[in-house]
């Protein structure tokens, strides 16, 4: 299917990961206005191209990061490297 | 929103394809007959013409839900100088890619309502359109395996009852009699416990579902553009860059054979619904994922009803021919991709013969994928949009095809008369703003 590559586990078959989605920035929840909340909850840019998404290892090291994907090839590009900061919606 | 002022008029002219002239030459058995006898060719179903500059209304999407919108713009609201474009040829999207079944036992009184106005225009489809859909009423069941999922199994029937629904809750023993291949002792990983039964559902046949509109709609004025892609949504007086975003009023089109100008321009599109509100600045709650499908090798009938299994992520029933037709739940991550996978042939072979393990021997044929826009509640986002002109009809997910005709008529009523009509009230695109969700996980699709 898909092969992700886990930055402590190597490749992985997308079946051992959970795919949590767009990965963007949380706002200060004290500081938004409810439309900016709500925004951050639902809105979605859903490219057709290169997305900066959030993956969670389920199956292998249990670790979220933050990948990016090509949504029309599936190709991935800049593999994180083990133990690298980490970040994104979880 | 205000009221467009190209609509008015727009009713009071008459279309370029004046209704008497245009009385469809109708399908009937005598007509094929006669025809057979003859040896005479059929003549083309719909019109190829000219793309023209302006039109008073665009839809962008040839699939069931542009064609139903255009249908009912040209028969119930008189307004016929309409465009509907697709990049591709008509159906060729979800409309062609489903698995064919529709039902309304849904589990939020708002889409229950919604689903069943859609069952109804299924119903008298085949006289409305003199096309022969093969509606097979045949009955719906979704088993439940396990106590939460029978819990939310009669939750569903007593929703759809209070709505004068059938719909009702049975135990193992009469699944087995409606169908006896499934497998009802306790052995399996997951037992069946029960199921909803919903005997108005069934299968129809989609490509019809899509010709049927798609001539009706041509024989009172429609003109229908395959192979006309939109580049781009024309937009100004907006927040946004270029004049797009909020606030904006749409001009008209750009697309791959020239400008249009159109006041109205709706988006029927299903997998590329968020990129063509993106040209006209509207940003969507939709994320896009492919949904796999898989029919076996004909053999004789031997299941008469749909069946439907969550816990075990797959729908199938089976056709005429006697082929098997498959369907699961959407890929786990988003992408535009539309390649099979070995993951979902696997599972849901696996998955299959744990419910029916009689058909070990059974070959798939094909499998195939078609591109769903999944929401945050799993309902749909209808109507209108913060830029004015720019209406949406999208965020089908896997249940757009059972919706198509409801969403047609609606969202033709909602052109026309500029207002919300009620039955997709709960569906706007605000919904998301004010909070006001319309939870339909427990009942939209399989493994949600």
């Amino acid at each position: 299917m898909l092969l992700v590559p886990c930055p402590n586990c190597g490749p992985r078959n997308a079946s051992d990961l959970v795919y949590k989605g767009e990965s963007h920035t949380r706002p200060d929840p004290n500081l938004v206005t409810e439309a900016e909340w709500r925004s951050y909850l639902y809105l979605e840019d859903n490219p057709a191209g290169w997305l900066r998404e959030t993956w969670y290892c389920r199956s292998g090291c249990r670790r979220y990061f933050v990948l990016e994907r090509d949504t029309t090839t599936n190709e991935f590009r800049n593999p994180p490297v083990p133990g690298a900061k980490i970040g994104g919606k979880a | 929103m205000a009221k467009s002022a190209g609509l008015t008029a727009a009713r009071e002219k008459v279309g370029r394809r004046s209704a008497d002239s245009s009385k469809p030459p109708r399908y009937s058995a005598a007509g094929l007959l006669s025809r057979g006898a003859r040896k005479t060719t059929w003549p083309r179903v719909w019109r190829d013409v000219p793309l023209q500059k302006t039109y008073d209304v665009v839809i962008i999407g040839g699939g069931v839900h542009g064609l139903a919108t255009a249908y009912y713009l040209a028969t119930n609201h008189g307004i016929t100088n309409v465009a509907v474009v697709d990049k591709s040829y008509l159906g060729s999207g979800g409309s062609g890619r489903n698995t064919a079944i529709v039902r309304s036992n849904y589990l939020t009184p708002e889409g229950v309502a919604f689903y069943d106005r859609s069952l109804d225009l299924y119903n008298s489809m085949s006289l409305d359109l003199n096309i022969n859909v093969m509606f097979s009423e045949r009955g719906h069941m979704t088993l439940a395996h396990t106590d939460s999922a029978l819990r939310t199994m009669n939750w569903r029937a007593e929703v759809n009852k209070l709505q004068d629904i059938n719909s009702s809750v049975i135990g193992p023993e009469d699944v087995k009699k409606l169908a006896p291949s499934l497998d009802t002792s306790s052995d399996p990983r997951y037992p069946i416990l029960g199921a909803l039964y919903h005997p108005p559902g069934g299968t129809i046949r989609h490509d019809a579902v899509v010709w049927g509109y798609a001539r009706g709609a041509d024989h009172r004025g429609v003109e229908m553009h395959q192979k006309t892609e939109v580049l781009d949504i024309l937009v100004e007086g907006g927040d946004g860059p270029d004049g797009k975003g909020p606030g904006g009023k749409v001009t008209g089109v750009r697309t791959s054979r020239g400008d249009i100008s159109a006041p109205i321009v709706v988006n029927c599109t299903a997998g590329w619904a968020t990129l063509i509100s993106d040209m006209a600045g509207v940003k969507l709650p939709i994320s896009t994922r492919p949904l796999q499908a898989a029919v076996t090798e004909p053999v004789k009938v031997f299941l008469p009803t749909v069946v439907v299994s969550g816990s075990l992520h797959v729908y199938v029933s089976q056709t005429d021919r006697g082929e098997l037709v498959f369907g699961a739940s959407v890929d786990p991550f988003n992408t535009y991709q539309v390649r099979g996978s070995l993951d979902f042939t696997e599972e849901l072979a696996g998955h299959v013969l744990e419910l029916m393990p009689g058909i070990s021997r059974m070959r798939l044929l094909r499998q195939w994928a078609g591109l769903c826009d999944m929401t945050p509640d799993y309902s749909p986002v209808m109507g209108f949009t913060p830029v004015e002109g720019f209406l949406c009809d999208v965020g089908w997910g896997t249940y757009g095809f059972k919706a198509g005709p409801v969403s047609g008529e609606q969202m033709a009523e909602c052109v026309a008369t500029q207002q919300t009509p009620k039955l997709i009230e709960p569906f706007r695109l605000e919904r998301f703003s004010t909070g006001k969700l319309v939870g339909e996980k427990g009942a939209a699709a399989v493994g949600h």
